[in-house]
């Protein structure tokens, strides 16, 4: 770099640039809350998928799954997971965990009353409709 | 070191290294359990394992950032730190609140420690990386904020350099990011939206500010060329890193429910990511080779070296290979991740906090570098990680591409676990590469222990 360039003209792009960009990405942020009601299906976000959500976190499912393509990535996508098996499959994969075939991946039980798979797939129902751009791109996710 | 109270850093560099360790166990526990499905099953299934592989990470990375602060601080500011007593009372409420966070992962079911630590009063865990318990979470911010009471006002009495300056930008940025944590609301498209503001803008944002500052600390004691100018460019380079990476935060809202114009706004702003990383490289050989006196601690220039180079081709490289939206549509959450998170991760932060830990350490231990004997075997010890990573990267990669393939690409995608059998071999490779990397650490932690004749001062 030149002589001509100093470190306080560094300095002063420095923070010139970040307000601007972050200013730039917080817009964004808000135009996206008001664009979110149309693709986050949040007209159906009853409270048996909220209390689906929370099965779904204290339980730690992502840390072996992936949800919309995040998490973990040990086991299959769940994000379409309600579309690719249907619900009466899910409740029943999940009761008859582990499997206990030497050598393949196993998932514990988490021993979830009948209400708790309920709402897990309510809310796995609920995350198969978010708009996600037609990602994945096939049902095997 | 030139003030006493400098010396506050040593537990915080021990401990990270320790945790290290731990780390890269539980990574070939869960390397063995991608092959061997019912290793260790039921006693440590493989989401307990990740959540101890990653939260180990998270938190040793924080001791060696925490560390390095302490120890640069006072340097910087040429004064003695504000209350050393505060600092390692606050090493031991880490240490022990992170002990007790993985003892809980590992002996209880993780849904009776959510019951019991609090997650219904306020629902914050299960999220990936943000898997601690609401206590955790909250000695968290306590012991960030007495951190960063003790440096400020550190750096409030004495001189404000730019380093200084720059890297409590960064630790102010890692802890005002962390309030997004207590955010989880029922939408899943918000709760992943604002999930991001912590991790993305960790990792892609503030982190780097620390690396940043962490990298130009060293280069400044080691080359010995005119602070102005290493300044200048470390301004530079995180000019580069947030211009890019703020935006670049786009690249996670591609298909989780966000409008579709992140695409765009993604795509463009992270394929230019790889521009900092490329500065921070340029920016270290440049440093190196126009230095002006000639240190006797090698090592940690060759680490400095190394993260450059490292972060440039993990951070850099792999992560533009599946940025593009178009390319992302089909990489989305498959081993192609894994391969980017692994050298990103370590390329980047695994070999700062390891740079200044080399600077710093020997200072520490009364020295101003280990004996020879020590130094080449902390040498062989970074030939040995650094190799190993990249071929964990290379394998991980071809699992990527194969399962894409397999999976997603092809006119007759299979199932995931079909896909997984036929992975097979490359996970086999990945888990050798993983021994070697834990043989380059052990390597690495015995390099400590080896004597002979200490440098004292610059030759």
């Amino acid at each position: 770099m030149s002589g001509t360039f100093t470190k306080s003209m560094a300095r002063n792009i420095f923070f010139g640039g970040t307000v601007f960009f972050a200013l730039l990405f917080i817009a964004l942020t808000f135009d996206s809350m008001q664009t979110l009601p149309k693709r986050d299906n949040r007209a159906n976000l009853t409270p048996a998928v909220a209390a689906g959500k929370k099965v779904w976190e204290v339980n730690n499912c992502i840390g072996c799954h992936t949800l919309l393509g995040e998490g973990a990535y040990f086991a299959p996508e769940l994000g379409n997971v309600y579309k690719r098996r249907g619900p009466e499959f899910i409740k029943a994969w999940i009761q008859s965990q582990p499997t206990g075939t030497p050598g393949r991946r196993q998932m514990p039980n988490f021993h979830l009353t009948e209400q708790q798979l309920n709402d897990l797939v309510e809310f796995l129902k609920y995350t198969s409709e978010i708009n996600t751009a037609n990602w994945p791109p096939n049902i095997e996710g | 070191m030139q003030y006493s109270s400098q010396s506050v850093a040593k537990p915080y560099f021990i401990a990270a290294i320790g945790l290290f360790l731990g780390q890269i166990l539980f990574g070939l526990i869960m390397g063995l359990q991608y092959v061997i499905g019912d290793f260790l099953f039921p006693a440590i299934p493989f989401n307990v394992a990740r959540m101890v592989h990653t939260n180990l990470l998270i938190v040793w990375l924080l001791f060696g950032f925490m560390g390095a602060a302490y120890y640069m601080i006072p340097e910087e500011a040429e004064t003695e730190l504000y209350s050393p007593k505060l600092a390692l009372l606050m090493f031991w409420v880490f240490l022990v609140a992170g002990a007790a966070t993985i003892l809980g992962y590992l002996l209880v079911p993780y849904a009776t420690l959510a019951k019991f630590t609090g997650n219904d009063i306020l629902e914050t865990m299960g999220r990936e990386f943000l898997e601690q318990p609401l206590l955790t979470k909250i000695g968290i911010v306590v012991v960030a904020l007495v951190f960063l009471f003790n440096l400020t006002m550190t750096m409030l009495k004495g001189r404000k350099t730019s380093i200084g300056i720059v890297l409590m930008m960064g630790l102010w940025g890692l802890a005002v990011m962390f309030l997004f944590s207590f955010y989880n609301p029922h939408n899943l498209v918000l709760d992943k939206y604002f999930w991001w503001w912590v991790v993305h803008l960790w990792v892609e944002g503030v982190w780097e500010l620390i690396l940043g500052a962490l990298l130009a600390f060293v280069l400044v004691k080691v080359t010995g060329v005119d602070r102005e100018v290493i300044e200048k460019w470390l301004y530079v380079i995180i000019t580069l890193t947030l211009v890019t990476g703020i935006i670049g935060t786009g690249h996670h809202y591609f298909w989780i429910g966000t409008p579709e114009y992140w695409q765009w706004w993604g795509s463009v702003f992270s394929a230019l990511e790889p521009i900092p990383f490329f500065a921070m490289t340029v920016f270290a050989f440049n440093m190196v080779n126009r230095r002006r006196r000639e240190h006797p601690n090698k090592a940690a220039t060759l680490w400095a070296l190394g993260t450059g180079v490292m972060s440039f081709l993990g951070a850099g490289v792999w992560g533009f290979l599946h940025t593009l939206a178009p390319v992302n549509y089909y990489t989305h959450g498959t081993q192609i991740t894994a391969a980017h998170g692994h050298m990103a991760f370590y390329g980047a932060y695994a070999m700062v906090v390891i740079t200044i830990i080399s600077y710093a350490m020997p200072i520490l231990r009364g020295r101003a570098a280990n004996s020879e004997k020590a130094q080449v075997m902390e040498m062989w010890s970074f030939w040995l990680m650094t190799v190993a990573m990249v071929f964990i990267t290379l394998f991980l990669t071809a699992a990527g591409i194969l399962q894409v393939w397999l999976q997603r690409y092809s006119a007759t995608p299979i199932p995931f676990m079909a896909a997984q059998d036929q992975l097979a071999i490359f996970y086999w490779l990945r888990e050798g590469t993983g021994v070697m990397f834990l043989v380059g650490l052990l390597v690495y932690i015995a390099s400590f222990f080896v004597g002979g004749e200490t440098k004292s001062r610059a030759a």
